[in-house]
């Protein structure tokens, strides 16, 4: 990536004074995202760490307006805004589904699907904290493998890989999914202004450090996703219509051992030599699946 | 009334081709009166899942959609709990929005209904009253509905396809004006899907009785609000406070809709409707198309010289507590039929006249019958029986089961 001429945009939509943790990775995506999207944008936030950031009533962080929802509606009742919005007129409005990973990958999946389906014109995007972070650190169908949680505590750490959800929004054949991290501001936003300019469902997976959940220090939270992506536990890449992989990062002078990337969190301490070897094993594989996917010509005019 | 007949058309009814301006007849089934409500209350924002025996109501507005009739979004949802999910995020963003469901779809939405009622969204909803399994049941009672008390939505129990069609109006006038959503219901069959002749009025005359929403707050991109944000206990309290003053209010309002929709349309449903009650020693109290069957009963017993009333409860929230009490008081005896069962104490119905009278200076003796549970027929025989018991009994009686077999 060129990251040279990046200008952060200038417009400031998520004022101080947030409800987020130090160091909150959600928050400053929050922020990116607003940035890259401007004024004419609604926000539907269910049940997640950004039920709190927000702000209690009376307040509000965000400069734009906010629908909260139940748990597992955030891509529906954005469909519902859409549709009001377009009967009414604004087909400029942004709608953007903002939710946490468990509203995403568990208790939300089968709205998210549905929409998907529809190929509903909103922006859904996930902030991934690996947890039900909100309630205390609970491990969500997202938390990696071997990760403490408060429900997988260390001698029985979470068992089950971390459940690939892009793989599933890109199953549906949506116009555009991605991954982005707050570490790569300028291709989050990139990819967040670019999925504004497409019709129809796009899905947007940025991974979100959460300190305390994490056991990490909070000055520490760009760095960790910095290294999640060198790392390959993160890659940043965009499908289009699911078929079309380009990879974004690593390149191949910036991997590193995984172990770059564990040794920093405290919720991976407790792994000995044999888990760490099998961490470092999965993410080869799962690099190289990415590599032939990235690979793969894809039909440009089947019609799809 | 209801007239239990052979659906005259299988498929579809055939769309409305005649000049929209003039009111028309049209023999149609419950399910369609609903959707020819909807069209005409020109609702923007559909959503809705499947399911027997509402199906049909959203069939007919997908084809006013398809084919032009209706200008509206028709967002065809992976559940029911999403369908009310959609309908909260297009009022929240100030559409007029609607949808229709039964049992276990409303079961599926109960978390939504919450939501839409503590949003103060005046979405209507049909609901088809189908009994709750297991076992299956596709047949009538009302304890889907009845289930959904305490969210926060007016409920209003129809009788006739007519009032079918004129509630859905008159349920959007209301709601719009005390920011709450209506749910109107229907008996499954009995309604539903039985046909019957239903006045379709002209558009421009309901155009005059529910002028296009104006949502008095929405998501607006010039005018950022949060709507449902966490809300401490220091104002919790007076938001649900709200909700019960809106609730007062809205008997008001059903009362004023109703007097605007008779100098309209020529017709009025009260928000409950004695009938031969004044000099009544007992009166049977009833719900949704029993009352039909019990207005014939009630002509035939009183030819043969008994003193019985009958008193339709149209409006189940807010519930008229004081027409209630005046329309009861004068009574010796009351006999509540429930096609519902709150399962540890009683009939539903029965419970919530018990608690309207029970600060009345006067209370008559109450009999509570549970009858026709998941789709058995309440017919005349039924209803004499139970006459014939409130009248030959003397001790009130919290739960009596007719026609049970043991």
């Amino acid at each position: 990536m060129n990251r040279a001429n990046f200008v952060l945009p200038e417009i400031e939509l998520m004022s101080s004074g947030h409800l987020g943790c130090q160091g909150c990775g959600g928050a400053l995506a929050m922020r990116y995202v607003l940035k890259a999207l401007g004024e004419k944008t609604v926000i539907v936030l269910p049940a997640c760490c950004w039920t709190i950031i927000a702000g209690p009533f009376p307040y509000s962080t965000l400069k734009v307006p906010v629908l909260h929802t139940a748990f597992e509606t955030a891509a529906v009742a954005a469909s519902g805004v859409r549709a009001a919005l377009d009967i009414q007129g604004d087909t400029e409005t942004t709608v953007v589904a903002w939710a946490g990973d468990g509203g995403t990958v568990d208790i939300g999946l089968q709205s998210l699907s549905g929409a998907a389906e529809r190929n509903e014109n909103i922006l859904y995007i996930c902030y991934d904290n690996e947890a039900y972070m909100n309630t205390g650190i609970q491990r969500s169908g997202a938390t990696p493998r071997f990760a403490w949680t408060t429900t997988t505590p260390e001698k029985n750490p979470k068992a089950e890989r971390k459940k690939d959800i892009v793989a599933i929004m890109a199953a549906h054949r949506i116009p555009y999914t991605a991954t982005a991290t707050i570490a790569y501001p300028d291709d989050l936003i990139r990819k967040v202004q670019k999925a504004k300019s497409l019709q129809g469902m796009k899905f947007l997976h940025i991974l979100a450090p959460c300190p305390p959940g994490w056991r990490i220090a909070s000055e520490d939270a760009i760095k960790i996703a910095r290294l999640a992506v060198q790392a390959r536990v993160f890659p940043l890449y965009e499908i289009e219509d699911g078929e079309r992989y380009t990879l974004n990062a690593p390149h191949e002078r910036e991997i590193i051992p995984a172990e770059e990337y564990f040794k920093l969190q405290g919720r991976f301490a407790h792994l000995g030599p044999q888990e760490r070897e099998q961490m470092q094993q999965e993410i080869e594989r799962n690099w190289a699946r990415l590599q032939r996917l990235v690979q793969m010509k894809a039909p440009s005019d089947d019609g799809a | 009334m209801a007239i239990r007949t052979q659906s005259l058309h299988p498929h579809p009814s055939p769309l409305p081709t005649r000049e929209r301006e003039q009111s028309y007849s049209k023999v149609i089934t419950g399910n369609h009166a609903v959707s020819y409500g909807a069209l005409l209350a020109r609702v923007q924002v559909i959503s809705a899942y499947p399911i027997t025996p509402q199906t049909q109501v959203v069939e007919l507005l997908s084809e006013f959609c398809a084919n032009g009739t209706l200008h509206a979004k028709f967002i065809k949802v992976e559940s029911e709990h999403s369908a009310m999910a959609a309908l909260i995020g297009a009022a929240s963003a100030g559409a007029r929005a609607f949808t229709a469901t039964s049992a276990h779809g409303l079961a599926l939405m109960h978390e939504m209904l919450h939501w839409a009622a503590g949003a103060r969204l005046p979405i209507v909803m049909a609901n088809i009253n189908r009994a709750m399994g297991p076992p299956w049941s596709v047949w009538t009672d009302q304890n889907d509905s009845l289930s959904q008390r305490d969210t926060g939505w007016m409920q209003i129990y129809c009788e006739s396809n007519q009032e079918v069609l004129d509630t859905v109006l008159q349920a959007y006038r209301v709601a719009e004006r005390v920011s709450l959503p209506a749910m109107l219901v229907l008996d499954a069959f009995v309604l539903s899907h039985t046909a019957e002749a239903v006045e379709i009025p002209s558009q421009s005359l309901v155009d005059q009785y529910l002028p296009p929403y104006r949502a008095g707050y929405k998501l607006d991109v010039s005018d950022p609000h949060a709507f449902g944000g966490l809300a401490p206990p220091d104002v919790y309290m007076e938001l649900r406070y709200q909700i019960q003053k809106a609730h007062e209010a809205a008997l008001g309002e059903f009362a004023r809709a109703d007097e605007e929709f008779e100098r309209l349309f020529g017709r009025r449903y009260g928000l409950i409707e004695s009938y031969y009650a004044d000099d009544a020693e007992l009166i049977v109290v009833t719900s949704g198309t029993v009352t039909s069957t019990a207005r014939d009963v009630i002509d035939e017993l009183r030819a043969e010289g008994h003193r019985v009333g009958l008193l339709k409860i149209r409006l189940f929230r807010p519930f008229p507590i004081e027409l209630v009490r005046q329309a009861l008081m004068p009574a010796k005896k009351i006999a509540v039929i429930d096609r519902n069962i709150g399962f540890g104490v009683g009939g539903i119905f029965a419970q919530e006249i018990k608690s309207a009278l029970y600060n009345a200076p006067v209370r008559p003796a109450l009999f509570g019958f549970v009858a026709g549970l998941g789709g058995r027929d309440i017919t005349p025989e039924v209803l004499r029986e139970i006459v014939d018991y409130a009248e030959t009994h003397q001790e009130p009686e919290d739960l009596i089961w007719v026609g049970v077999k043991t």
